[in-house]
C-alpha cells in the first residue's frame, strides 16, 4: 500500500511537466483555424459571428480572444493572431494595418433610472468628465456630488470617447474608473448619482440612456447621422490574410453576418 | 534488493530537492524580470517623475505614481485600524480565556474565512458595504472607508493566527508568576503576556499590511479607482496593485513599462515590510 502511494505521488509529481506537453496539439490537425483577438467590446459579437459561421463551415475553427484593442492590434503587427478587433480608430503608427470596418457601434452616456435627468449638451457631458461641473445642483437637480465613471486608459471605449465627446480635454483625475462596459453598468444601476458610458448594444432597463443635444442614441439616429458618439468596430490584418481568414471575413461581410451583428443593436457597415 | 531500494530513494530525494528548488527558482526569475521590464522606465522618465509625480497618464507621457503609493499606504492603515484591534482581541480571547472545545470550533471557521478567494470579499463589498456608505454616510461609495473596511476583514485571519501563536508562546510561568503576585487575569494579559508578546503581535500587524498592500481583486472591485490623492475617506482611490491589474490587459509600449515600474515600486514595499516582519519575529525567537 505504501509502495503504491509513492508511486502515485510520483506521477502526480512528474505529471504536469508532460500534460502539457501533449494535451494542446491532437485537436486541430484536420481543421482550419482562424485565430482573432482584441477589444473586449467587439469580442462578444465576433463570438456569435463565429459560432454561425462554425455551423456553416464545421471543417473550421475561430478562436476568439479578449485582451483589449491595443492589445490585439499589437497581436496583429506581431503576426500571434490572424485578425485583430479594435473599437477605436487606428494610431499612426498602426496605420500599416489593413482595417476592415465591420459594423458601428453608439456609445451611449447612462444615467440611474432613478435620475430625474433625461437630457444634457454634449458639452455638460464634457465639463462633467473634465471635473468643471461636479454637482447635480448646477445641472437642475439635487445638491449631490456627481459620481462620474469613466474606463480605464487604453480601453478602447474610453479612446472613443476622448475623441468624440472630450475633444481636446482631459478627463479628470477624480473621476472614478472601472474596468469593462459591465462594471460601468453596475456602478450606475446601484448608484442614482452615477453617470457613465457604454455601448449602446449594451443599454438595457437597468440603466437610461441620456438623450444628447436632442437626439436619442438609437439605431435610427445613428443611420440618420444625427446622434454623434458613433465608433467603427474594426478588424485589423496584418499584410495579406490566409483563406481561412478571408473565408470568415467574407461571411462576417456578407448579409448574413451583418444581419447576426444589427439583431444584437449594431449598425452594419454599410448602413 | 537493497539497492534498488536505494536507488529509488535517492530518485525520490533528487525530485524532491529540484522542485524544492524550483520554488527558489521562480522567486529569482520573477524579480529579473519585473527589474528589466521595470528599471528602463526609470532611466527614460526619471526616478523622481515616476515616485514623486503627480500626474499619470501613460498614454499621454505622464508616469507620476505618487498619488497610489499614498493611496496603497492610506488602505493599508485603513484596514489595520479595522482588523488589528478585532484580531488582537479575538487572538487574545482565544489564547487566554476559550475553552478548549470553542477553540476547536473557532480555530478551523477562521482558517476557512483566511481561505475564502479575494474576489468574494470584493463581491460582497459591491453588494453590501458600497451602497451602505453611499445611502448612509455619503460620498460615492467606492471609498476608502469602504475598501479598508474589506481589507480589515480580510487581514483579520493573518492578524489572529500570528499573534495566537504568539500569545501562546509566552511561558505558563509568566501567568503563573503574575497570578502568584495578586494580579487578576485582565492585569496578567495587560501588562504581562501582550507585552511579552510584542513582537509577535507586531509581526502579525505587519505581515496583516503585507497582504493588505498587496491585495488586488477586491481592491479594485471597491476602490473606486479614481486617480487623485483622496481627501476624505469617502473618497474613491487607487492602489498601486489595481493600476497594474486595471490597465494591463490594454497596455503596450511605454505604459506597459509604466506598470512594470509600478510593480518594481510594489515588490520593494512588500520586501521591506516582510523583512521587518521577520525580523521582529526573529528577535521573538533570539530572547
Amino acid at each position: 500500500m505504501p509502495k503504491l502511494m509513492g508511486t502515485v505521488l510520483l506521477v502526480l509529481m512528474v505529471l504536469p511537466l508532460t500534460f502539457g506537453a501533449c494535451s494542446t496539439k491532437s485537436t486541430q490537425t484536420k481543421k482550419r483555424a482562424v485565430t482573432v483577438a482584441g477589444s473586449t467590446s467587439v469580442m462578444p459579437f465576433t463570438e456569435k459571428l463565429a459560432e454561425h459561421f462554425m455551423v456553416d463551415h464545421p471543417n473550421f475553427i475561430v478562436d476568439v480572444q479578449g485582451g483589449g484593442s491595443t492589445a490585439g492590434i499589437q497581436a496583429c503587427l506581431n503576426n500571434t493572431v490572424d485578425i485583430g478587433m479594435s473599437s477605436r480608430q487606428l494610431k499612426n503608427e498602426e496605420k500599416r494595418l489593413n482595417q476592415i470596418i465591420v459594423c458601428y457601434d453608439g456609445i451611449s452616456l447612462v444615467l440611474n433610472p432613478r435620475n430625474p435627468i433625461s437630457d444634457l449638451s454634449l458639452k455638460d457631458v464634457r465639463d462633467i468628465y473634465s471635473g468643471k461641473i461636479k454637482n447635480w445642483k448646477e445641472l437642475g437637480w439635487i445638491d449631490r456630488r456627481i459620481d462620474a465613471v469613466t474606463r480605464e486608459e487604453g480601453s478602447g471605449t474610453r479612446g472613443s470617447f476622448e475623441e468624440l465627446v472630450m475633444k481636446n480635454e482631459e478627463i479628470d483625475d477624480g473621476i472614478m474608473v472601472q474596468d469593462s462596459n459591465g462594471s460601468v453598468k453596475e456602478v450606475v444601476a446601484t448608484d442614482p448619482y452615477a453617470i457613465g458610458y457604454i455601448s449602446l448594444g449594451l443599454v438595457d432597463n437597468r440603466v437610461k440612456a441620456v438623450i444628447i443635444d436632442g437626439v436619442g442614441p438609437s439605431i435610427d439616429a445613428i443611420k440618420l447621422g444625427q446622434y454623434k458618439i458613433v465608433r467603427p468596430f474594426l478588424y485589423v490584418t496584418h499584410g495579406e490574410l490566409d483563406d481561412s481568414g478571408k473565408e470568415f471575413i467574407n461571411f462576417v461581410l456578407s448579409p448574413i453576418g451583418q444581419n447576426v451583428l444589427k439583431k444584437e443593436g449594431l449598425i452594419g457597415a454599410y448602413d | 534488493m537493497i539497492k534498488k531500494a536505494f536507488t529509488k530513494e535517492h530518485v525520490v530525494k533528487y525530485i524532491l530537492v529540484a522542485f524544492a528548488l524550483s520554488s527558489l527558482l521562480f522567486l529569482f526569475l520573477i524579480f529579473i524580470f519585473i527589474l528589466a521590464e521595470g528599471i528602463p522606465l526609470f532611466h527614460k522618465v526619471g526616478l523622481k517623475n515616476i515616485i514623486f509625480g503627480f500626474k499619470w497618464a501613460p498614454t499621454k507621457g505622464s508616469f507620476g505614481i505618487f498619488p497610489m503609493i499614498v493611496s496603497s499606504f492610506l488602505v493599508t492603515f485603513g484596514a489595520l485600524i479595522v482588523g488589528a484591534p478585532l484580531g488582537l482581541s479575538c487572538a487574545i480571547y482565544l489564547s487566554e480565556y476559550s475553552g478548549k472545545r470553542l477553540k476547536l470550533f473557532l480555530k478551523p471557521a477562521l482558517e476557512l474565512l483566511a481561505g475564502i478567494p479575494s474576489v468574494v470579499y470584493g463581491f460582497l463589498g459591491v453588494i453590501y458595504i458600497v451602497p451602505l456608505v453611499r445611502n448612509h454616510i455619503g460620498g460615492p461609495g467606492f471609498s476608502l472607508l469602504a475598501t479598508s473596511i474589506i481589507l480589515g476583514v480580510m487581514i483579520f485571519p493573518t492578524v489572529i493566527s500570528i499573534s495566537f501563536d504568539a500569545l501562546m508562546s509566552v511561558p505558563k510561568t509568566y501567568r503563573e508568576g503574575s497570578f502568584a503576585m495578586g494580579a487578576t487575569k485582565w492585569q496578567t494579559i495587560y501588562k504581562v503576556i501582550v507585552p511579552s508578546a510584542k513582537s509577535g503581535i507586531l509581526a502579525s500587524f505587519i505581515l496583516g499590511m503585507g497582504r493588505a498592500i498587496g491585495e488586488t481583486m477586491a481592491v479594485i472591485m471597491v476602490a473606486g479607482n479614481a486617480l487623485k490623492i483622496p481627501t476624505s475617506i469617502l473618497d474613491p482611490l487607487r492602489t498601486l496593485t489595481s493600476n497594474i491589474a486595471l490597465e494591463l490587459a490594454y497596455a503596450t509600449g511605454d505604459h506597459r513599462l509604466g506598470l512594470f515600474s509600478t510593480g518594481v515600486v510594489l515588490l520593494i514595499i512588500i520586501m521591506t515590510l516582510n523583512y521587518i516582519a521577520s525580523f521582529a519575529i526573529r528577535r521573538k525567537v533570539l530572547k
